[in-house]
């Protein structure tokens, strides 16, 4: 390794630089370039677009108002595409009343609907309940007896991760 | 006579893309679901027979007011783990707790009226307190974190250690 002292470092640095230095200052002048925002609109209407598609998604699916509860040990979950979906909570339209009410595939269903739901898809192993946290366990705990019923089970528990403290 | 050399500038198709990638990014993360996952016991027409060992069973209520009473004990719900594993594991060898891990069961009741969110917290709670012992056990044995552990090694920690909850009939003080 070649040895150095200190100072001739200094003297290398204060070299190369002066080095660079002219060769910037060697380049013709000229005006500087502007940044094209030409793009800028399709990047807007994109986001635009975006958050339209993630809103029409929302609203057209649901009917039932659903916000799951914390839960720390929340896990993922397996193939959405093999998992019944039940959704329990307030209608969200303010005409199909104040009640819990359940939602099984785009429509209100009763209780007693159920099991027919679940047997109608046999290759679906398991089942998610998707109850929103203001829910009383009634209504939940009648779906559970059906699901039992009808030998659905494997339930998952729709869960948030709790943020950690 | 002016020509006009058009060229589609390229430039910024590469943001465009990486805003597409994002949009699909952020759209699949919504659908991919969280959630605890449980097994439910099958049905049966006839009552269960009582017959578990009153030591080996932690009883657990909530009532309609989302308060807990855990052994005729009210209890708030964040010290509700701490006395889970304390019951499991039996530290003192106490008499009114069971031998080993592998006997206790959890006996979970709720009234119609509790809410679902307590519910889910309580069932959080008794979970994270058999996924905390079993994580000690993995470290005790295997000297690994219980994720890191194979298939059989986790079965065996599971089987010494199995998560028993059952649930009762639900109350219905709202009728009453």
């Amino acid at each position: 390794m070649l040895q150095c002292s200190p100072h001739c470092s200094i003297m290398i640095h204060s070299f190369s630089y002066s080095l660079i230095m002219a060769k910037l200052k060697s380049k013709p002048k000229r005006s500087r370039p502007t940044i094209s925002t030409a793009s800028l609109p399709d990047i807007i209407f994109i986001l635009l677009f975006f958050f339209m598609v993630v809103a029409i998604i929302q609203e057209n699916n649901l009917l039932v108002k659903v916000i799951p509860p914390h839960a720390s040990e929340s896990e993922k979950l397996q193939r959405h595409d093999e998992i019944n979906h039940i959704y329990i909570g307030q209608p969200s339209n303010k005409n199909a009343g104040t009640s819990p009410r359940i939602q099984l595939n785009d429509a209100f269903a009763e209780v007693k609907d159920v099991q027919r739901f679940v047997a109608a898809n046999p290759q679906k192993y398991s089942t998610t309940l998707h109850v929103d946290e203001q829910v009383t366990m009634g209504i939940v705990g009648d779906v559970k007896t059906e699901l039992r019923q009808a030998n659905a089970l494997k339930v998952h528990y729709a869960s948030r991760k709790k943020a950690e403290e | 006579m002016k020509r006009f050399d058009n060229q589609v500038n390229a430039g910024s198709m590469a943001d465009i893309a990486f805003l597409l990638l994002i949009f699909f990014l952020v759209t699949t993360t919504i659908d991919v679901d969280k959630g605890i996952t449980v097994k439910l016991p099958p049905w049966t027409d006839e009552p269960i027979a009582e017959d578990v060992i009153k030591r080996n069973v932690l009883s657990v209520k909530v009532n309609r007011n989302d308060e807990l009473l855990v052994r005729g004990e009210v209890v708030p719900i964040s010290r509700l783990k701490e006395r889970t594993i304390e019951f499991i594991l039996n530290p003192d060898q106490r008499t009114d707790m069971p031998r080993s891990p592998r006997v206790a069961v959890i006996s979970l009741q709720n009234d119609r009226e509790t809410s679902y969110e307590t519910y889910i917290a309580v069932y959080n709670e008794l979970k994270a307190a058999y996924n905390n012992i079993r994580q000690e056990e993995a470290l005790k044995r295997y000297g690994k974190a219980y994720e890191n552990l194979n298939k059989e090694a986790k079965k065996a920690i599971r089987k010494d250690i199995p998560l028993v909850i059952s649930e009762a009939e639900p109350t219905d003080f709202a009728l009453k």
